[in-house]
């Protein structure tokens, strides 16, 4: 009796975690590659979530080629070389079509050579800082020159002279401060008047760091702060600012980390008037954002619940996935890949995304101010689409590697000046 | 509510000044203005506040103060300019000018008058100047302290005026404060000298700025005026730099402070029982949800919640602290591996229960207002009451566990069983017992720093193990099963991290002082203060 009651357990397990394995002749399987346990489980459990839902309303819709959609997730447990595993898992034992899925740059890195090996195919919704373009990725977050620099620009419009540039001490933060600090001294900015400060991860006493900023404050030029401070960090930063009584109007800070997520987990009160880049914001005045926005409340069951940037990339993704899968009337890799190449899809801001042929995306760039109900007032916007550009401009090194899939070029770092791939596959 | 009869309170007294006023601006010209804040673009809406400004009506204040706090907004149907305050999920409205009462309304049926931080400035700056006659000392003096920075000479009359009608010393003085301030911004060159040289010492971080920005070449064309503004500025800031030092040695402290608290209980479970916790942080964690459930059971009483909190996040974690201690670790007693093995397991499945009952997502726990804010001891030296409270706090419950340990029969009785445990048994100690407590007791200190920590970092699954490693270090460090080694290890870190930060950075800093206490710990394995006796030599 208790055997079978095991067994049972385990078939109904089964079920819940991976589907029924006897459909899978009938359905098109979506890997889902986010960790649901660990620290990156806060924000990567909404991004599960956000797929199972877009699956959920595919399939009312009859699903694709006639098929459903079964989605397969896993929990990489915010485990980097975890992730390697379980896209193997995925790819070789579940036999997914595509994969939604990552958030640090670290685990997209140690995910890379698995999905170049078996040619699969994965969405990447999180702004990151570019310097990549593999064949088998699709980013549909924001490269750097979607996010990083038009912020930049907006608050030297804004006659800001001085500039910190405040990050945690990892791959994402370096780099785009590379890119920011010789971006602003080609802009004339002198040395002196930037300041960068790194911490750790999870970093929480930031007495002596605000103290810093607000006498480099002091010296008569008008400063703001570019933050990529990640994640947990930011809470008890915005506090700390707050009670040392730094207000956004004297050193705005902008953040390109903290989307509406975090902020719900905050008194947004002492944080009015602090900025962030993105290419959405929940607040968006657009009817495609309220039906998302009602759907995501239906589905999740709460109506506290907000939006964010990288739930709009996921849904970008997964609907251009859709949409060329259909063109190309299979799910094989390279005739959905080359299928993607073009194809557009109406964004949640009330413009269109277009997929370029370096994997990135073209999408609108949004300024925005922290509000007391922890929304975004959109305060500034790029007139059109801004093209993802997977290599920077503004480091001499990347300057002279494009991205192209397409042929002539069909690689992700082609040299101009030697006309060569590097030979590196990403 | 209360804002509403605050601003009602404040249209009151708008309302008498605009009567005292001899000659009040004509109704239309003010309400058309008014009109003419809700413009496209933010340059639009900037000039419209220019002209509301210049018509000195101190009837145009409320709507000022109400567009900065965004609470301004268009009603869509009737275009009338109205101010909206939240009530659940729809406005309650109020004429923008009379403060009629006009009902409530749903939110889509209300255009937002947004404000940028350029305008929030520029706001700031017009209800300075309007607010420079107002009734209340207070207002009076924050209204002065607003125009330093921003203001130009041309509000020097206005002031001029306010400074002779001006009763208060206080607020006289910092009115003189901000008018040397706006002065050396422009005007007749030696009058500019005379301001500047006025400055010398003001403390104030506004003036500072003034003083810095009148340094740049990039802004001040005047060789004389530049060079005063250096010497008066490098004059000043060699003054504050006393308080500076200050200021770091409370950083420090307060770093210190929250250590000690991480570590105390963990001085008791490690230090006096020896029992290596890996699950101590998840106790800290237990203490921290504890807050955030108190205060959304009872929503009413956030300036209480953390009052409420420490005793009932002790019996939470202690509760889980004694069952750990009678379901595990009794079985573990002498064999340190698997202790830490089982512990650390066991935080893994307090993490996630807390996954699973809260979500991933960290919770909000809401600052109590008067733990907000800093502690202004001069314009150069504030202290933040957050950290001031936690200082305070962790003193007395250091205290207040000494003396327990020290005076009560619970702690003789604890003791006696970690000295020797075989001789309190003979006694008839029921050591079983006084194990289970102890263990419990270190846990529910534990759950009271949780209960102090939410109020600095996210409450989250995570929040235990950012000081885990940090509690062990603090604990090794002090020497091990000595409370007041604790203490001095905790504040000697603490200082030692702030000391160091400026010139090494957060990283850095980390690293010199793991550094350190792996040297330390070879030429003194006890640690600073260790135990002596027949303790020890086990």
């Amino acid at each position: 009796m208790q055997g079978k009651t095991i067994l049972g357990m385990a078939t109904a397990a089964a079920t819940f975690g991976f589907a029924v394995t006897a459909m899978a002749a009938d359905t098109i399987k979506v890997g889902v590659l986010h960790s649901l346990s660990g620290t990156m489980a806060i924000s990567e459990t909404t991004l599960k979530d956000t797929v199972l839902m877009l699956v959920e309303e595919q399939n009312k819709k009859g699903g694709v080629l006639g098929k459903k959609l079964e989605a397969v997730v896993v929990d990489p447990a915010s485990d980097w070389p975890l992730f390697a595993e379980k896209a193997r898992e995925l790819l070789e034992v579940h036999k997914v079509d595509v994969v939604f899925g990552n958030w640090t740059s670290v685990s997209r890195k140690s995910v890379l050579p698995v999905i170049e090996e078996l040619n699969g195919l994965l969405f990447y919704p999180v702004q990151y800082e570019g310097e990549e373009s593999s064949k088998n990725v699709f980013y549909t977050g924001a490269a750097p020159n979607q996010q990083a620099i038009p912020a930049v620009d907006y608050l030297m419009d804004q006659g800001i002279q001085r500039w910190v540039l405040a990050g945690t001490d990892y791959v994402y933060p370096r780099t785009t401060n590379k890119i920011l600090e010789s971006y602003l001294k080609t802009k004339g900015v002198a040395a002196e008047d930037i300041m960068i400060n790194y911490t750790p991860f999870g970093h929480s006493d930031w007495q002596t760091i605000v103290s810093d900023i607000k006498s480099f404050g002091a010296a008569g030029k008008k400063t703001a702060v570019v933050s990529t401070i990640n994640g947990d960090a930011n809470v008890p930063f915005y506090k700390e600012l707050g009670n040392q009584g730094i207000k956004a109007e004297d050193i705005p800070v902008v953040a390109f980390s903290v989307g509406e997520e975090e902020l719900s987990g905050i008194d947004t009160a002492p944080l009015v008037g602090h900025l962030a880049a993105w290419n959405y914001f929940m607040s968006a005045d657009a009817e495609v954002n309220e039906d998302f926005i009602a759907k995501w409340h239906a589905f999740i069951k709460d109506e506290k619940r907000v939006t964010n940037d990288p739930m709009e990339a996921h849904y970008i993704g997964f609907n251009m996935w859709v949409k060329a899968v259909e063109k190309s009337g299979t799910t094989d890799v390279d005739t959905v890949r080359s299928a993607m190449y073009g194809i557009t899809y109406p964004n949640l801001t009330g413009g269109v995304a277009v997929m370029n042929t370096n994997h990135h995306l073209t999408k609108p760039v949004l300024i925005g101010e922290i509000q007391s109900d922890g929304q975004f007032e959109t305060v500034w916007q790029t007139p059109g689409g801004v093209i993802g550009d997977a290599w920077t401009d503004f480091l001499p090194d990347s300057a002279r590697i494009v991205a192209d899939w397409t042929a002539p070029i069909t690689c992700g770092n082609f040299n101009i000046d030697t006309g060569k791939c590097s030979g590196q596959n990403y | 509510m209360n804002f509403i009869r605050t601003f009602l309170a404040g249209l009151l007294v708008v309302l008498a000044a605009a009567m005292a006023t001899p000659a009040p601006v004509s109704a239309g010209e003010l309400e058309d203005r008014v009109k003419a804040l809700d413009a496209k673009n933010f340059a639009g809406k900037g000039k419209a506040i220019e002209a509301l400004e210049a018509l000195a009506d101190p009837a145009a204040l409320p709507v000022l103060r109400a567009m900065q706090e965004g609470l301004l907004f268009r009603e869509k149907a009737t275009k009338r300019i109205v101010i909206g305050v939240k009530a659940a999920r729809s406005f309650e409205i109020f004429d923008a000018l009379s403060g009629e009462a006009l009902g409530v309304v749903k939110k889509r049926k209300l255009k937002k008058i947004s404000v940028n931080n350029r305008l929030r400035g520029r706001l700031r700056l017009a209800i300075g100047a309007l607010a420079l006659t107002s009734g209340d000392a207070a207002a009076r003096s924050s209204a002065a302290k607003a125009l330093v920075k921003d203001a130009d000479p041309t509000i020097l009359p206005a002031l001029d005026r306010a400074l002779a009608r001006e009763q208060e010393v206080e607020v006289a003085a910092v009115m003189g404060v901000a008018r040397a301030a706006i002065q050396a911004k422009g005007g007749e060159k030696s009058a500019r000298l005379a301001a500047i040289s006025a400055l010398e010492g003001v403390l104030d971080r506004e003036v500072m700025v003034v003083l810095g920005t009148l340094s740049q070449a990039a802004n001040e064309p005047d060789a004389e005026i530049r060079a005063l503004a250096t010497e008066t500025l490098a004059a000043t800031e060699a003054s504050g730099r006393y308080y500076g030092m200050l200021e770091t040695l409370f950083f420090g402290v307060s770093l210190g402070s929250v250590l000690l608290l991480a570590a105390i209980g963990l001085a008791i479970t490690f230090g006096v029982m020896g029992v290596i916790n890996m699950a101590h942080g998840e106790m800290i964690m237990l203490g921290a949800y504890t807050t955030y459930v108190i205060q959304q059971v009872f929503p009413g009483a956030i300036e209480y919640s953390l009052a409420i909190a420490v005793p009932v996040a002790f019996l939470v974690s202690g509760a889980v602290g004694v069952v750990l201690e009678r379901s595990v670790i009794r079985f573990l007693y002498g064999r340190p591996l698997e202790t830490l093995l089982a512990t650390f397991g066991i935080s893994l499945v307090l993490q996630q229960a807390v996954r699973s009952i809260f979500s991933p997502l960290n919770r909000s726990v809401i600052t109590p207002d008067w733990m907000s804010g800093a502690l202004e001891v001069n314009a150069a030296l504030s202290l933040t009451y957050n950290r001031l409270t936690i200082i305070i706090f962790t003193f007395v419950l250091l205290l207040m566990i000494a003396a327990l340990l020290r005076y009560s029969s619970f702690g003789l009785r604890m003791r006696a069983v970690t000295q020797n445990r075989a001789m309190a048994s003979a006694m008839g100690i029921r050591t079983n017992w006084v194990d289970a407590l102890t263990f419990g007791f270190g846990s529910g200190i534990a759950g009271i720093a949780g209960v102090a920590l939410s109020q600095l970092t996210n409450v989250g699954p995570n929040l235990g193990q950012q000081y885990i490693v940090d509690s062990f270090m603090v604990v090794v460090f002090g020497g091990v099963g000595n409370i007041w080694g604790t203490t001095l290890g905790a504040m000697t870190l603490g200082i030692a991290n702030k000391v160091m930060e400026p010139w090494s950075g957060a990283v850095l800093g980390k690293i010199l002082i793991l550094v350190f206490i792996i040297l330390f710990i070879q030429k003194r394995p006890s640690g600073m203060f260790a135990l002596k006796g027949r303790a020890a030599e086990n």
